[in-house]
């Protein structure tokens, strides 16, 4: 059983090593573009494989779009350039990263608005059991004369009866 | 009545996420829809001197129909395909997408073809123009040059009946 432990060890390490599918070696004019192409593919969507980037995509589709990023940048394309190509042809959903914009301004600033919702709520139980435990005067009158007493033990009893 | 308020967001989850489940999120909404047909000049399939442009269709309404012939599901909507050719509504224009002619050649050989033209997209470049993610995709586009409507994914008995024709009806009518 375990005689091929090692081998089987080594062969499943290895298989992360096939999940990486960008392979085109592309050639860029500088650094920056570099850094805007490796940026591009990480963010845009492949449609194929939904939940997948350009970067991690094995599709065809994925493989021609990472070939579009990459002659748009090279022909001085902006990568917002870029993204506004993609969005006319692919739409919103081709965004890892959705613009802000109307339609997306819930998702932006919803768990904002969530996560304040859940402050306010929290501030107000805080609030509402400090209320419940604040004596009112006539109560901490009796407790300042119960602890003023030196010796209470005697009449415990018949002021419990007088509540 | 304390659970009242957690039951009810229950509920409105369960409702939201059912809901969720009746939408097919492989069918992105195609921001083209009502945006000219993006501009092509493709090699005619069986006439590759001849260029077919979206310009020489200008002024009628016409089906483009997304297909090659390594596409599976493009052999299921094949006969759907062919019907609508027969009915003559409109010019079915096929764009034979990522394809060798040959092997194209071949496909329309031994199914039939329902195409008047099919046009040739050997890397893909126009495909990505009008935004195809899922061969086989049907457009409808209008006479003032619009995309009207899009449907990705093969074409069925159900959706030709429900959507495609009505469609080519109203803009014909």
């Amino acid at each position: 059983m375990f005689k091929y432990f090692r081998l089987i060890l080594v062969c499943v390490l290895l298989l992360p090593g096939l999940a990486s599918a960008a392979i085109e070696a592309y050639e860029f004019k500088d650094a920056q573009m570099e850094d805007d192409y490796n940026q591009l593919i990480n963010e845009l969507r492949c449609l194929v494989c939904q939940n997948q980037n350009l970067s991690g995509s094995d599709a065809d589709l994925a493989r021609d779009l990472r070939r579009q990023t990459h002659e748009m940048l090279m022909q001085g394309n902006n990568p917002d350039q870029v993204v506004e190509y993609m969005v006319a042809r692919y739409g919103d959903f081709v965004l890892y990263r959705p613009q802000f914009q109307r339609n997306t301004l819930l998702l932006w600033i919803g768990p904002f608005f969530l996560a304040l919702i859940a402050l306010w709520l929290v501030i107000r139980k805080i609030r509402r059991q400090q209320e419940l435990v604040k004596p009112d005067d006539s109560t901490m009158q009796r407790a300042k004369e119960l602890l003023a007493d030196p010796l209470p033990s005697d009449d415990l009893p018949s002021k419990k009866r007088d509540n | 009545m304390r659970f009242a308020i957690p039951l009810g967001l229950f509920v409105l989850m369960v409702g939201l996420l059912g809901f969720g489940l009746t939408l097919d999120p492989k069918k992105v909404p195609s921001p083209l829809i009502d945006k000219p047909a993006p501009a092509f000049s493709l090699s005619v399939l069986h006439q590759p001197e001849l260029k077919l442009s979206q310009k020489d269709m200008l002024g009628q309404v016409w089906v483009m129909n997304v297909w090659a012939s390594w596409c599976v599901s493009c052999r299921a909507e094949h006969a759907i395909i062919t019907q609508l050719a027969k009915q003559n509504l409109t010019p079915v224009i096929g764009l034979n997408y990522k394809d060798q002619p040959n092997d194209a050649k071949a496909w329309l050989q031994q199914f039939g073809n329902p195409y008047l033209a099919s046009i040739v997209d050997l890397d893909g470049r126009v495909g990505i123009d009008w935004g195809v993610y899922g061969v086989p995709e049907t457009f409808i586009i209008g006479r003032d040059g619009l995309i009207k409507y899009k449907h990705i994914g093969p074409v069925t008995q159900e959706s030709l009946d429900a959507e495609v024709i009505p469609m080519l009806k109203q803009l014909l009518g």
